[in-house]
């Protein structure tokens, strides 16, 4: 069977990049304000996975307060800039909320950390994160965001905001918007013939038998 | 209240296979298509990769992304089971570590398996002859090779003829061109003296000639996820679904084999069951009995099926049951390349199999470690999944940034999110494959102390690597150091040393275990006689990787489809003289 047959017989056409390329519509919305759980895709999945996945859309962990805070460092983290939208237009702090409780590891560094962090800024601002200023946050973020010149009393947080970072950047970049930001273009089905002639000759392998 | 009277359906079965992987599989696929009657027995659900296969699902349509919390190797990957098994241990004495991967399901661990698909050579088929440290096979290449080479035209796969001495061509199907990485490997590799060719896989990069069933390969390089358009080898997909719709085979699933039952003479006379759905036991009734429920599983059920003519077991006069385990080595090192930072885009997924290796290239006489191993390498603009961006704060202080100068590394921020996109695809990774040394004392056996939850008492494994891995493990991380020296890229990886034996993954972790219920002439020293037909029983067969004498640095699967024809065709053979 040659691949246009194959293609249709999983119901596809040649998939167009610029699907891919669009941005998702409904994370460019803002966080919704009434929270439904997320129906779980059954399929190709054994029973525990499904009723796993119920327990913890089911399961509450973060306090509205840890959200916010995750919300505001996220999109410190990863900004919205000329090319895409923010880590909150990516719902990274939903996909963080989820995360936490399925890979529990995560629960105490996390909750830890923002409590961490809120202690910091009370001693030094006498507000939480969240309340500081823009230029407080800041502040307070770049004595945590570099491992290798933090003062020492800052490593906890150092630890955490590597963390946080991480989650952040796994959370947008699996994202419809991240996967667009960053150009992954394929998951698309259709012919590999090699590197493109133009990379090829850029990278100086134009003459190599390939 | 539960019936636990054993449940005996009248019908006498021609053939009754255990497990469905690849060797099952293939038995099953070469024994109904003879016109035989077959049952097989399968502990897993029904798995058909045209419908339960999670292939071309972006990461957003996980909640975890991908991520590896429920099943071992990431959310979409076609294995159902993983390292544990809930209801269903293992144990270990004096201070083994073994790990042992299990997948529950049709075709077992060929849905998610790599593809990667390499005949023995002569050399590892007469390792004695070699350097005397391993036992014979009591075949060699030349007995085997017929059935590559009808396996290789039946279920197709890709590669280039090399002549190589120990490394036998297929007949092959062209191979997926190198990604961009793989140009800079293949470069570098040769450079540091480290020989390159094109990848061998079971993936039709071509349509296959008269399959109607299977279609030709499209680049979605999500092999792991097993191929909804039956694109790359599966034994669900390309054995035992199409022998089931010959109407001579049966399967029945969710069915965990709890002995071999024997007769008065000693004979197999079938297996007995416990319906997992039901919780009833069942008995099968078979002339001719086939174990393919994968190494270990097959000893454990030898080792439990005692009788009076068998005290030790069934087929274990010899006592080697369970003795001569043995796993591939391995062990990797990973870095990036400054020059593949800003690349261009394209999709790059290609196959989900490996593009190009490096097969064994050195002269064990000057070396301080028998055999060898060969390399596996990664890299490219894969799909982001859980955690494939992690770690940044390690890399984006090596390189200077756009405006040419150092960065401090971590950050936030828009100079961060641009971090991200610039390595994207910069990564590049190696890992070694190798032979480890058959031993009578690295076994798996019955541990007397414990069941599992049906009552069926489980493995104890005994397992100590030595310095014939060890050394290897060594050459290895030399090696790739030096391959990432040449092609001017940055080690990343915790550089391996001898306090954690130079990174060698424990044992089992490597998932190619085999050799548990050794093959051989003498029914003193093994198991099984040269068509893996038991020497104390002469209607049983076992056509896994149990009966391999000692694996070379090729991976078992291949091997285990050839043999396990070879085996099915004697079977038939025997079956016409009224043998068995």
């Amino acid at each position: 069977m040659n691949r246009r047959e194959s293609l249709k017989a999983i119901g596809l056409t040649t998939l167009s990049t610029t699907l891919l390329l669009k941005g998702g519509d409904s994370e460019a919305q803002s966080v919704p304000k009434k929270h439904t759980p997320p129906a779980v895709d059954e399929a190709g999945r054994q029973p525990f996975e499904v009723e796993r996945d119920k327990k913890l859309f089911a399961e509450k962990y973060f306090t509205a307060h840890e959200m916010a805070t995750i919300t505001v460092l996220a999109d410190i983290i990863i900004p919205r800039d000329a090319k895409s939208g923010s880590a909150s237009d990516a719902k990274v702090p939903d996909f963080i909320e989820f995360i936490v409780k399925d890979i529990p590891d995560h629960k105490t560094p996390m909750r830890g950390g923002l409590r961490w962090l809120d202690i910091q800024c009370l001693t030094r601002y006498e507000k939480k994160f969240v309340e500081c200023s823009h230029p407080q946050q800041i502040e307070m973020v770049t004595e945590i965001a570099y491992p290798k010149k933090a003062k020492p009393e800052m490593r906890q947080g150092v630890a955490f905001f590597n963390r946080m970072r991480d989650l952040t950047a796994t959370g947008f970049f699996t994202s419809k918007i991240g996967i667009a930001d960053i150009g992954y273009m394929g998951n698309s089905p259709g012919k590999w013939d090699g590197v493109p002639h133009d990379v090829l000759k850029q990278h100086g392998f134009d003459n190599d038998k390939i | 209240m539960i019936d636990f009277h054993i449940k005996k359906p009248p019908v006498t079965y021609d053939v009754v296979i255990v497990g469905s992987g690849a060797g099952g599989g293939m038995a099953g696929y070469v024994l109904a298509n003879a016109g035989l009657r077959v049952l097989m027995l399968e502990a897993g659900p029904f798995f058909d990769p045209a419908k339960d296969s999670l292939q071309l699902k972006f990461p957003y349509e996980s909640p975890r992304r991908g991520a590896g919390t429920n099943r071992a190797f990431g959310d979409f990957d076609a294995a159902y089971g993983g390292w544990e098994l809930d209801g269903e241990p293992y144990t270990t004495k004096d201070r083994t570590q073994f790990d042992w991967f299990r997948s529950r399901m049709l075709g077992g661990r060929t849905n998610h398996w790599g593809r990667i698909s390499l005949r023995m050579g002569p050399k590892d088929f007469k390792g004695h002859d070699v350097d005397g440290l391993t036992d014979n096979w009591p075949i060699s290449y030349e007995d085997v090779k017929p059935f590559y080479d009808k396996v290789d035209r039946m279920i197709g796969i890709y590669g280039t003829v090399e002549n190589l001495d120990n490394e036998p061509d297929g007949i092959y199907l062209p191979p997926p061109k190198p990604r961009l990485n793989e140009l800079f490997i293949k470069k570098g590799a040769t450079k540091a003296g480290v020989t390159v060719i094109p990848g061998r896989g079971s993936v039709l990069t071509e349509a296959l000639p008269g399959n109607k069933d299977r279609y030709a390969c499209f680049y979605c390089g999500q092999c792991n996820r097993s191929c909804k358009i039956y694109g790359d080898f599966s034994a669900s997909s390309c054995l035992v679904i199409p022998a089931i719709k010959t109407g001579n085979l049966k399967v029945i699933t969710n069915a965990m084999a709890r002995e071999v039952t024997t007769g008065a003479n000693g004979e197999a006379t079938g297996i007995s069951y416990v319906n997992k759905n039901d919780l009833q036991e069942y008995h099968v009734s078979a002339k001719v009995v086939v174990l393919g429920a994968s190494a270990c599983e097959s000893a454990r059920l030898l080792l439990n099926s005692k009788s009076s003519q068998h005290p030790g077991g069934l087929a274990n006069s010899s006592g080697i049951v369970g003795k001569y385990l043995h796993d591939s080595t391995g062990a990797g090192l990973s870095g990036f390349l400054p020059q593949l930072m800003d690349r261009k885009r394209y999709n790059e997924d290609g196959v989900g199999s490996v593009h190009i290796y490096s097969p064994w290239w050195l002269d064990n006489k000057k070396l301080d470690f028998p055999r060898g191993y060969h390399i596996e390498y990664g890299g490219g603009m894969h799909m982001p999944s859980y955690g494939s961006t992690s770690g940044i704060q390690n890399l984006n202080g090596l390189v200077p940034g756009r405006d040419g100068k150092m960065k401090e590394p971590g950050g936030f921020g828009a100079g961060l999110k641009d971090d991200y996109r610039r390595f994207f695809g910069s990564q590049v990774g190696m890992s070694g494959r190798g032979t480890a040394i058959a031993r009578e004392d690295n076994y798996c056996e019955i541990d007397d102390n414990v069941v599992d939850k049906y009552g069926i008492p489980v493995l104890r494994f005994h397992y100590k690597w030595t310095d014939a891995e060890i050394k290897q493990a060594k050459h290895m991380q030399e090696t790739f150091q030096s391959i990432m020296h040449e092609m001017g890229a940055i080690i990343t990886s915790r550089i391996q040393g001898p306090e954690t034996n130079y990174g060698l993954e424990a044992p089992g972790r490597i998932i190619h275990e085999v050799g548990t219920i050794r093959m051989g002439d003498d029914p003193k020293k093994s198991a099984l006689n040269k068509w893996c037909q038991a020497h104390d029983c002469k209607n049983l067969f076992v056509v896994d990787a149990a009966p391999f004498v000692q694996q070379g640095d090729k991976n078992a699967t291949w091997t285990i489809l050839a043999l396990s024809m070879r085996t099915s065709e004697y079977i038939l053979e025997q079956r016409k003289k009224l043998n068995i």
